[in-house]
Parts: structure tokens; C-alpha cells; sequence
């Protein structure tokens, strides 16, 4: 009896210390990134795009359009393939090909994000620069990468989601004479929407807190992109690389870059566990 | 009686991996007859009606040897139009089946993936498959609501309009009524007297009452073979085969 009290604290205390690290960490960086965007003005902080730390100007407008317009970007490109890959996975592809590609796509999940930096910078910068021209590094390139490293997270989620729909579905089509593909897309992806939004919107978090591939692919430039050739710096981009030296103030602005990427990605997440919940309490119901 | 046969099945076997669960069977099926097939579990009855519209070819493993002659062509010749072979040969499940959209879109399906668009036309079929399946006067005020708004017994027949929708030649009732009340069956009962006379309808059934009832035809089935094939009321008052009459009379199955 007294072993099993003690067990039991100690498990709670270890449970509340996990999410207690999530508390800490939210209060520190609102503590350390509000009162700069409060001393500079929202409209100033968001909507200028002029970023000199030097000269106490934060304004991170072209941070927020390069990261949103990288994670637009890798969200098409990671959409597309990644809803792809389910469809074939679980409608048209033999087992045996199953076996085989499941596991694949789930080993991109594991590479180092580092590893695609690398290969972005080494295969495909040159290979955008050389023929669609610009420096090379740029939204496209930055995008390229991100949306492979996402597919995982969209194709894995989807095929579940696929899977879920009852069995049912697919036979009553099917012996209506509807064929595979009309069966697919007019019954099976319509009855999994709202799981496969969930999936899009869970790869985008990914995408848009992803640092270090994007570092060494985006460019990092402070200007305003104007092409999806140009390069951008995003707001992960941006603490990461002047982090080590920034004080005072400058420190602070980077705080509230954080602070600007928290809530953008709570606001996705959000999203996503609503759609899915919703979708999971429609499904209960039938 | 050969000349209008509409389907000829000719010495066909159906295997599941490599054991053989359908066992040489021979028969004909005519339009404008109600055949009813009986028998106890694991006959064969249900992979016999999905082997004639090829739904076990959705099985990885189903093999099978012989021919269905359907329209003086073998339904398993790699010309046949398999969607469109369906759509000839329609059927309905044992648990209701609706898809995840309203009523009239339910029913609208089939003849819009056979690429109807016309919506005057659709219309005309939605009503035409609902009024068929004694379904309309129920539901013609409420199209739009979900199928699944819908009660079990109106469930199964608006899958049956939504093949009829199709106006099929043969219609395959997997254990239609398997699930329904007795005013349900009485209605699908109903349905399927009048449906004679346009299509050939063929009955699974485990409930031999039924098989009595609504058929003009018996076919008897154990474990994979055609035992029995007689007019009903001869094979229920006086069948050929002992376990034949082992069967309807209760002593298994």
C-alpha cells in the first residue's frame, strides 16, 4: 500500500515536471519578447520591414512573409506527394510494393535536417541558379527541401486517415460500377477531408519551425523577396543566426520573433486538433 | 428455356489462396425469375453471387476455373468493361452501404460515375430507383438530408434504388432482409415481386421462409457444391436430395 503511494507521487511529480517545462518555457519567452514589441509598437515590430538592431529598428515583415512564403511553398509541394504516396499506398499499390515504400518514406522522417541543408546547397542551389537563374538560394529551393522533409509527416497521417474510412464506402461504390480512381476521389478522399487538412496543417507547423535546412538553403537576405527566386530569411532563421551575439535590446527582439512563431504555430495546431476531433466525433456518431 | 437464359454458369470453381470454396457449378439463371439460393454458412452462397458481377476480384487471392456466360460472353474475359459489367449486374449488400453524402446523391452515384450529367435525367433516375425500391413517398420531401439520417430498414432500400437507379438487367440481393424488422422485409419482399418483372433477381438467403415466400426458384448449396435446383414449391414440398430435406426441415445448418 505504501509502495504504491509513493509510486504514484513520484510518477505525478515526473508527469507535471514535462508539462510544467512547457509553462516555463511559454512564460520565459512572452517575459522576454512582449515588452520589446510593446516599446517598439505592434505595428512597427510587424509591419515594417526594416531590421537594423544597431539602430534599435526591429521590424520583422519580411521575416513573416519568408517564412510564410516558404511554408507555402513546402506545403504544395509536400500536399501533393505526400497525398499522392497515401493514395497509391493504400488503393492501388500491391502489397509487396507497400511493404516496401511505407517504411521508405518513413525513413526520410530520420535523416537529420542538416543532411537535407547539405544537399540542398550541394545539388539543388546550383541547379535552380543554373536554370531557373537567381542566387540559387531562394523560396524554391527552400521550399524543395521543406516539402520532402514534411512528406513523411502528410503521407503517414493521411494513409491512416484513408484507412479509417469504413470499408464499406468503398465496396458500395465499387459495385455501383464505379472504377478505382472514381471510387477514390468521389468517395474515399471526400470521407477523409477533414483528416487529410489535419495532415496539411500539421506539415506546415513542421515546415514553418524548421531551422537548420532552411538556413542553408533560404539565403538569409533581410530584403523583401520578390520572386520565388529571391532569397528570404525566416523568423526561426533569424534567431538562430544572431543569437550568439545579440544583448540588450536586439536579445530581446529576437525573444519576440519567438514569441511571433509560438503563436503562429499554436494557432496551425489548434486548427489541426480541431479538424481532427471534429472529423473523429462525426465518425463516432455514424 | 435455354434461349432466354441470361446468365450460364458452366462447370465454374472458385478458390480462395488454393482451397476450393465453389465446386464445379452448372446453372442458369433467366430473366424475369426470382432465383433464391440457400444453405447453411460457408456454402459458397455469397462468393457464388459476387463471382457473377467479379466483386471477389477486389479479394487478392481469388482464383477461379469454368465460365459465367453472361450476354454470350465469358463476364471473366479480359475485354469485359468490369465497371460497366457491374452496373449490368447490380447488387446489394446484407448491411446496408451508404456512402457518406444525402440521399439523392446516394441514389444519383451509379449513373453519374457511368457519366450522366445531365441533372434533369439524374432526377428522373433518382425517382425512377426510389419509387422502384418503395422508397419515394418516404423520403421524397427530404433528398437532401444525409443518408445516414435514415433508419436501417429505409437504409437497405435506398441501397436497392441506388442500383436499381442503374436499371440493371440482374439484380444481386446478398441477404438483403438480413438485418431488417418484419415490416423492412415485407417491403423489400414487395419490391422484388414487382422487380421481376423487368430484371432477373437473384436471392441469397439464409432464411428458408423467405426462400419459400418471394422466389420462383430454389437452389440448394452445401459446402461449395449445387446440391438441389427445382421450381420452390417442388423443393420445399418434395425435394430430391435427403440433404435437402435435411436442411429445410431444421436438422442442420
Amino acid at each position: 500500500m505504501k509502495q504504491d503511494k509513493i509510486i504514484q507521487i513520484a510518477l505525478t511529480i515526473v508527469a507535471l515536471s514535462a508539462i510544467s517545462s512547457l509553462v516555463l518555457i511559454t512564460v520565459f519567452v512572452f517575459k522576454e519578447g512582449l515588452p520589446i514589441i510593446l516599446r517598439v509598437g505592434a505595428k512597427d515590430f510587424f509591419l515594417s520591414g526594416d531590421w537594423y538592431p544597431g539602430e534599435g529598428k526591429f521590424g520583422i515583415m519580411n521575416m513573416i512573409i519568408g517564412s510564410l512564403a516558404v511554408t507555402a511553398g513546402a506545403i504544395i509541394i509536400g500536399a501533393v506527394f505526400g497525398l499522392g504516396c497515401a493514395v497509391v499506398l493504400t488503393q492501388f499499390a500491391p502489397r509487396q510494393l507497400v511493404v516496401i515504400l511505407k517504411p521508405a518514406i518513413e525513413v526520410l522522417a530520420g535523416i537529420p535536417s542538416v543532411v537535407y541543408g547539405f544537399i540542398g546547397v550541394v545539388v539543388l542551389v546550383p541547379l535552380v541558379r543554373e536554370y531557373l537563374g537567381g542566387p540559387g538560394l531562394s523560396i524554391l529551393t527552400s521550399s524543395i527541401v521543406l516539402g520532402i522533409m514534411v512528406l513523411p509527416t502528410i503521407t503517414s497521417i493521411s494513409v491512416d486517415v484513408i484507412q479509417a474510412v469504413p470499408k464499406s464506402y468503398r465496396d458500395g461504390a465499387i459495385a455501383l460500377g464505379a472504377t478505382r480512381w472514381q471510387t477514390t476521389h468521389m468517395v474515399i478522399l471526400k470521407a477523409a477531408k477533414s483528416g487529410i487538412l489535419a495532415a496539411f496543417i500539421l506539415g506546415m507547423g513542421r515546415a514553418i519551425g524548421e531551422t537548420m535546412a532552411v538556413i542553408m538553403v533560404a539565403g538569409n537576405a533581410l530584403e523583401l523577396p520578390h520572386s520565388i527566386l529571391d532569397p528570404v530569411r525566416t523568423l526561426t532563421s533569424n534567431i538562430a543566426l544572431e543569437m550568439g551575439y545579440a544583448a540588450g535590446e536586439h536579445r530581446q527582439a529576437l525573444f519576440a520573433t519567438g514569441v511571433t512563431l509560438f503563436v503562429i504555430i499554436m494557432i496551425l495546431n489548434t486548427i489541426a486538433l480541431t479538424i481532427s476531433r471534429r472529423s473523429a466525433g462525426k465518425a463516432a456518431k455514424k | 428455356m435455354s434461349d432466354n437464359a441470361k446468365i450460364i454458369v458452366d462447370k465454374f470453381s472458385a478458390f480462395y489462396n488454393q482451397a476450393e470454396v465453389l465446386r464445379q457449378i452448372e446453372l442458369s439463371i433467366y430473366s424475369k425469375e426470382r432465383l433464391a439460393i440457400i444453405g447453411p454458412a460457408n456454402s459458397g452462397k455469397s462468393t457464388f453471387l459476387r463471382s457473377l458481377n467479379r466483386l471477389n476480384d477486389l479479394h487478392f487471392h481469388f482464383s477461379h476455373s469454368g465460365k459465367i456466360i453472361f450476354d454470350e460472353k465469358d463476364i471473366y474475359d479480359n475485354t469485359v468493361d468490369v465497371p460497366s459489367l457491374r452496373r449490368r449486374i447490380g447488387m446489394v449488400y446484407a448491411v446496408p452501404a451508404p456512402l457518406p453524402c444525402s440521399i439523392y446523391d446516394n441514389v444519383a452515384y451509379g449513373p453519374k460515375v457511368s457519366g450522366i450529367k445531365s441533372r434533369s435525367k439524374l432526377d428522373e433516375l433518382v425517382e425512377f430507383g426510389l419509387k422502384k425500391a418503395v422508397l419515394w413517398d418516404e423520403v421524397k420531401d427530404r433528398l437532401k438530408e444525409p443518408a445516414m439520417n435514415l433508419s436501417g430498414g429505409q437504409q437497405q432500400r435506398m441501397c436497392l434504388a441506388r442500383v436499381l437507379a442503374l436499371q440493371p438487367e440482374v439484380l444481386l440481393l446478398d441477404e438483403p432482409c438480413s438485418g431488417l424488422d418484419p415490416i423492412s422485409t415485407a417491403k423489400i419482399e414487395d419490391a422484388m415481386l414487382e422487380l421481376k418483372s423487368s430484371y432477373a433477381v437473384v436471392l441469397v438467403t439464409n432464411n428458408t421462409k423467405q426462400a419459400a415466400r418471394a422466389s420462383d426458384r430454389t437452389a440448394f448449396f452445401l459446402m461449395g457444391q449445387l446440391i438441389e435446383l427445382s421450381r420452390t414449391d417442388e423443393l420445399f414440398t418434395n425435394p430430391a436430395d435427403e440433404r435437402t430435406e435435411a436442411y429445410i426441415t431444421g436438422q442442420f445448418g
